[in-house]
Protein backbone atom coordinates (compact mmCIF):
# COMPACT_ATOMS: atom_id res chain seq x y z
CA UNK A 1 0.00 0.00 0.00
CA UNK A 2 1.08 3.73 -0.36
CA UNK A 3 1.22 6.64 2.24
CA UNK A 4 0.42 10.00 0.67
CA UNK A 5 1.26 12.64 3.22
CA UNK A 6 0.27 16.47 2.71
CA UNK A 7 3.05 18.53 5.45
CA UNK A 8 2.13 22.32 5.21
CA UNK A 9 2.46 25.79 7.70
CA UNK A 10 -0.45 25.81 10.18
CA UNK A 11 -2.62 28.17 9.96
CA UNK A 12 -2.11 31.35 11.53
CA UNK A 13 2.11 31.04 10.47
CA UNK A 14 2.53 33.02 7.75
CA UNK A 15 3.84 31.31 3.79
CA UNK A 16 5.73 33.55 2.62
CA UNK A 17 5.68 30.84 -0.72
CA UNK A 18 2.30 30.93 -0.44
CA UNK A 19 1.95 34.47 -0.30
CA UNK A 20 4.04 35.10 -3.35
CA UNK A 21 2.55 33.18 -5.34
CA UNK A 22 -0.87 34.35 -4.43
CA UNK A 23 0.41 37.72 -5.52
CA UNK A 24 1.52 36.74 -8.70
CA UNK A 25 -1.31 34.89 -9.59
CA UNK A 26 -3.10 38.24 -8.87
CA UNK A 27 -0.97 40.06 -11.02
CA UNK A 28 -1.73 37.72 -13.85
CA UNK A 29 -5.29 38.37 -13.26
CA UNK A 30 -6.71 35.54 -12.05
CA UNK A 31 -8.51 37.85 -9.38
CA UNK A 32 -10.14 34.97 -7.59
CA UNK A 33 -7.85 33.36 -5.39
CA UNK A 34 -8.64 34.36 -2.20
CA UNK A 35 -5.71 32.44 -0.31
CA UNK A 36 -2.76 30.40 -1.10
CA UNK A 37 -1.16 28.16 0.96
CA UNK A 38 1.89 25.33 -0.22
CA UNK A 39 3.36 22.90 1.47
CA UNK A 40 5.11 18.97 -0.15
CA UNK A 41 3.62 15.74 -0.44
CA UNK A 42 5.39 12.57 0.69
CA UNK A 43 4.62 9.80 -1.23
CA UNK A 44 6.04 6.20 0.78
CA UNK A 45 5.57 3.01 -0.85
CA UNK A 46 4.81 0.75 2.05
CA UNK A 47 4.73 -3.48 2.80
CA UNK A 48 2.12 -2.87 5.82
CA UNK A 49 -0.55 -5.41 5.34
CA UNK A 50 -3.32 -3.25 7.74
CA UNK A 51 -4.06 0.36 7.08
CA UNK A 52 -4.24 1.30 10.76
CA UNK A 53 -1.10 -0.31 11.45
CA UNK A 54 -0.01 1.79 8.70
CA UNK A 55 -1.47 5.22 9.33
CA UNK A 56 -0.18 4.66 12.88
CA UNK A 57 3.36 4.69 12.17
CA UNK A 58 2.99 6.97 8.98
CA UNK A 59 1.66 9.00 11.94
CA UNK A 60 4.67 8.67 14.22
CA UNK A 61 7.06 9.34 11.28
CA UNK A 62 5.16 12.49 10.91
CA UNK A 63 5.57 13.51 14.74
CA UNK A 64 9.24 12.55 14.66
CA UNK A 65 10.50 13.67 11.13
CA UNK A 66 8.04 14.35 7.99
CA UNK A 67 6.49 17.65 10.05
CA UNK A 68 8.01 20.12 12.30
CA UNK A 69 4.80 20.21 14.45
CA UNK A 70 6.18 23.64 15.92
CA UNK A 71 5.32 25.07 12.38
CA UNK A 72 3.58 22.34 10.52
CA UNK A 73 0.09 20.07 10.03
CA UNK A 74 -0.16 17.31 8.40
CA UNK A 75 -2.64 14.94 6.40
CA UNK A 76 -2.08 11.34 5.92
CA UNK A 77 -4.14 9.29 3.33
CA UNK A 78 -3.57 5.35 3.36
CA UNK A 79 -4.41 4.07 -0.48
CA UNK B 1 39.31 25.55 26.76
CA UNK B 2 38.20 22.21 24.92
CA UNK B 3 36.04 22.95 21.89
CA UNK B 4 34.00 20.21 20.19
CA UNK B 5 33.35 21.45 16.60
CA UNK B 6 30.64 19.35 14.84
CA UNK B 7 31.01 17.95 11.17
CA UNK B 8 27.80 16.71 9.41
CA UNK B 9 27.71 15.84 5.24
CA UNK B 10 26.84 19.71 3.94
CA UNK B 11 28.40 21.39 7.31
CA UNK B 12 30.29 24.29 5.78
CA UNK B 13 31.71 26.59 8.53
CA UNK B 14 33.53 24.05 10.73
CA UNK B 15 37.16 25.47 9.84
CA UNK B 16 36.08 29.14 9.87
CA UNK B 17 34.44 27.93 13.78
CA UNK B 18 37.55 26.16 14.35
CA UNK B 19 40.14 28.81 13.09
CA UNK B 20 37.96 31.48 14.91
CA UNK B 21 38.40 29.47 18.62
CA UNK B 22 42.26 28.60 17.94
CA UNK B 23 42.73 32.60 17.23
CA UNK B 24 41.36 33.21 20.81
CA UNK B 25 43.23 30.55 22.26
CA UNK B 26 40.82 27.71 22.37
CA UNK B 27 41.48 23.89 21.34
CA UNK B 28 39.57 22.90 19.28
CA UNK B 29 38.36 19.64 17.98
CA UNK B 30 36.42 18.12 14.69
CA UNK B 31 34.12 15.46 15.42
CA UNK B 32 32.27 13.71 13.16
CA UNK B 33 28.60 13.15 12.81
CA UNK B 34 28.65 9.42 13.06
CA UNK B 35 30.69 9.26 16.51
CA UNK B 36 28.43 8.44 19.37
CA UNK B 37 30.53 10.40 22.05
CA UNK B 38 31.95 13.96 22.56
CA UNK B 39 35.94 13.70 23.06
CA UNK B 40 36.91 13.72 26.61
CA UNK B 41 36.48 16.56 28.70
CA UNK B 42 34.80 18.57 25.91
CA UNK B 43 33.97 22.45 27.64
CA UNK B 44 31.96 23.81 24.72
CA UNK B 45 30.18 22.01 21.81
CA UNK B 46 29.82 24.44 18.51
CA UNK B 47 27.39 23.13 15.70
CA UNK B 48 28.66 25.52 13.14
CA UNK B 49 26.63 26.98 9.77
CA UNK B 50 26.34 25.10 6.72
CA UNK B 51 23.90 22.92 4.65
CA UNK B 52 23.65 19.73 6.89
CA UNK B 53 22.03 17.25 4.96
CA UNK B 54 21.76 19.54 1.76
CA UNK B 55 18.92 21.46 3.97
CA UNK B 56 16.51 18.50 2.64
CA UNK B 57 12.72 18.53 3.90
CA UNK B 58 13.99 21.11 6.54
CA UNK B 59 16.69 22.83 7.50
CA UNK B 60 18.12 20.82 10.03
CA UNK B 61 15.67 18.18 9.97
CA UNK B 62 18.00 15.12 9.75
CA UNK B 63 21.22 16.05 11.39
CA UNK B 64 19.26 15.38 14.48
CA UNK B 65 19.48 11.73 13.86
CA UNK B 66 22.67 11.68 13.66
CA UNK B 67 24.62 9.87 16.08
CA UNK B 68 26.79 12.56 17.88
CA UNK B 69 23.49 14.06 18.76
CA UNK B 70 22.38 11.41 21.07
CA UNK B 71 25.74 12.59 23.12
CA UNK B 72 24.77 16.41 22.37
CA UNK B 73 21.74 16.22 24.22
CA UNK B 74 23.00 14.08 27.15
CA UNK B 75 25.65 16.34 27.55
CA UNK B 76 23.39 19.42 27.32
CA UNK B 77 20.75 18.31 29.68
CA UNK B 78 23.92 17.25 31.91
CA UNK B 79 24.57 21.14 31.42
CA UNK B 80 27.09 20.97 28.73
CA UNK B 81 27.46 24.36 27.02
CA UNK B 82 26.35 24.12 23.47
CA UNK B 83 26.04 26.84 20.60
CA UNK B 84 24.34 26.77 17.15
CA UNK B 85 25.34 28.68 14.45
CA UNK B 86 22.85 29.20 11.60
CA UNK B 87 22.33 25.45 10.66
CA UNK B 88 23.52 24.32 14.03
CA UNK B 89 20.80 26.77 15.36
CA UNK B 90 18.48 24.99 12.91
CA UNK B 91 19.58 21.76 14.42
CA UNK B 92 18.93 23.16 17.86
CA UNK B 93 15.63 23.68 17.65
CA UNK B 94 14.43 20.34 15.26
CA UNK B 95 16.03 18.39 18.08
CA UNK B 96 13.83 20.45 20.52
CA UNK B 97 17.44 21.56 22.84
CA UNK B 98 16.00 25.17 21.97
CA UNK B 99 12.33 26.27 21.96
CA UNK B 100 10.39 27.68 18.81
CA UNK B 101 11.75 26.96 14.97
CA UNK B 102 13.16 28.63 11.60
CA UNK B 103 11.32 29.03 8.66
CA UNK B 104 12.06 30.42 4.98
CA UNK B 105 13.00 34.42 5.36
CA UNK B 106 9.75 36.17 4.64
CA UNK B 107 11.18 37.63 1.20
CA UNK B 108 12.27 34.12 -0.08
CA UNK B 109 15.81 35.47 -0.84
CA UNK B 110 19.05 33.76 0.73
CA UNK B 111 20.42 36.91 2.71
CA UNK B 112 23.99 37.70 3.11
CA UNK B 113 25.20 40.27 4.67
CA UNK B 114 26.35 42.40 7.52
CA UNK B 115 23.66 43.23 10.24
CA UNK B 116 23.23 45.33 13.90
CA UNK B 117 22.18 43.14 16.77
CA UNK B 118 21.00 44.82 19.29
CA UNK B 119 22.41 42.51 22.59
CA UNK B 120 19.10 42.01 24.74
CA UNK B 121 20.56 39.73 27.41
CA UNK B 122 24.05 39.27 28.89
CA UNK B 123 23.34 37.16 31.90
CA UNK B 124 24.66 34.59 30.34
CA UNK B 125 27.51 32.54 29.09
CA UNK B 126 27.59 33.59 26.01
CA UNK B 127 27.30 37.50 25.93
CA UNK B 128 28.83 38.17 29.08
CA UNK B 129 31.52 40.14 27.70
CA UNK B 130 28.59 42.04 25.71
CA UNK B 131 26.97 45.24 27.49
CA UNK B 132 23.19 45.38 27.58
CA UNK B 133 21.87 47.36 24.40
CA UNK B 134 25.35 47.38 22.94
CA UNK B 135 25.12 47.03 18.86
CA UNK B 136 26.94 44.12 17.49
CA UNK B 137 27.60 43.98 13.76
CA UNK B 138 28.01 40.87 12.40
CA UNK B 139 27.66 39.04 8.99
CA UNK B 140 24.59 36.84 8.57
CA UNK B 141 23.96 34.47 5.41
CA UNK B 142 20.43 32.21 5.49
CA UNK B 143 17.68 31.70 3.57
CA UNK B 144 15.59 29.63 6.52
CA UNK B 145 16.82 32.50 9.49
CA UNK B 146 12.69 33.93 9.93
CA UNK B 147 12.12 32.86 13.77
CA UNK B 148 8.98 31.83 14.62
CA UNK B 149 7.25 30.81 18.21
CA UNK B 150 3.81 31.49 19.40
CA UNK B 151 2.46 33.89 21.71
CA UNK B 152 3.22 31.85 24.84
CA UNK B 153 6.43 30.61 23.84
CA UNK B 154 7.36 34.08 23.32
CA UNK B 155 6.00 35.48 26.74
CA UNK B 156 8.47 32.88 28.38
CA UNK B 157 11.56 33.52 26.20
CA UNK B 158 10.98 37.19 27.51
CA UNK B 159 10.19 36.28 30.90
CA UNK B 160 13.43 34.01 31.49
CA UNK B 161 15.99 35.89 29.55
CA UNK B 162 16.35 33.54 26.90
CA UNK B 163 16.51 36.76 24.09
CA UNK B 164 20.30 36.99 23.41
CA UNK B 165 20.05 39.47 20.14
CA UNK B 166 17.72 41.31 17.92
CA UNK B 167 18.04 42.60 14.44
CA UNK B 168 18.49 46.16 14.36
CA UNK B 169 19.16 49.40 12.79
CA UNK B 170 22.37 51.46 14.38
CA UNK B 171 20.69 53.07 16.94
CA UNK B 172 18.80 50.07 18.52
CA UNK B 173 15.30 50.14 16.88
CA UNK B 174 14.28 46.57 15.52
CA UNK B 175 14.50 46.00 11.86
CA UNK B 176 12.74 43.30 10.23
CA UNK B 177 15.16 41.82 8.37
CA UNK B 178 13.75 37.82 7.51
CA UNK B 179 10.80 38.21 9.46
CA UNK B 180 11.67 36.70 12.60
CA UNK B 181 9.21 37.24 15.53
CA UNK B 182 9.96 40.13 17.40
CA UNK B 183 13.20 40.36 15.01
CA UNK B 184 15.28 37.86 17.17
CA UNK B 185 18.19 36.45 15.75
CA UNK B 186 19.07 34.19 18.82
CA UNK B 187 18.14 32.83 22.05
CA UNK B 188 18.96 30.53 24.96
CA UNK B 189 17.46 27.52 26.60
CA UNK B 190 15.90 28.37 30.26
CA UNK B 191 18.63 26.43 31.74
CA UNK B 192 21.25 29.14 29.76
CA UNK B 193 23.57 26.46 28.50
CA UNK B 194 22.36 26.04 25.21
CA UNK B 195 22.72 29.02 22.50
CA UNK B 196 21.35 29.26 19.20
CA UNK B 197 21.88 31.82 16.22
CA UNK B 198 21.72 33.06 12.96
CA UNK B 199 24.59 35.45 12.55
CA UNK B 200 27.87 34.22 12.25
CA UNK B 201 30.22 35.35 14.96
CA UNK B 202 32.99 33.88 13.75
CA UNK B 203 33.57 35.70 10.53
CA UNK B 204 33.38 38.71 12.56
CA UNK B 205 37.16 38.62 14.13
CA UNK B 206 39.23 40.59 11.50
CA UNK B 207 39.02 44.27 10.84
CA UNK B 208 39.62 43.98 7.31
CA UNK B 209 36.85 41.51 7.16
CA UNK B 210 34.38 44.17 8.21
CA UNK B 211 34.00 44.05 12.10
CA UNK B 212 35.88 42.49 15.18
CA UNK B 213 32.53 42.13 17.11
CA UNK B 214 32.80 38.42 17.18
CA UNK B 215 35.22 38.57 19.27
CA UNK B 216 33.64 39.36 22.13
CA UNK B 217 30.84 36.77 21.61
CA UNK B 218 33.03 34.37 21.43
CA UNK B 219 35.40 35.30 24.76
CA UNK B 220 32.28 34.90 26.36
CA UNK B 221 33.08 31.05 26.68
CA UNK B 222 36.02 31.07 28.01
CA UNK B 223 37.32 30.23 31.56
Amino acid sequence: MKAIINVYLKNGVLDPQGKATHHALDSMNFSKVEDVRIGKQIIMKLSNRDKEEAYKEVEKMCEELLANTVIEDYTIEIV
Amino acid sequence: MKVAVLRFPGTNCEFDTQYAFERLGYTTTLVWHKEDRLPKNTQLVVIPGGFSYGDYLRSGSIAQFSPIMKAVVKYANNGGKVLGICNGFQILTEIGLLEGALKRNNNLHFISKHQKLKVINNDNNFLRKCKKGEILNIPIAHADGNYYIDDKGLEELEANNQILLRYSDSSGNRVVVNGSVTSIAGICNKEKNVFGLMPHPERALEVILGSIDGIKMLQGFED
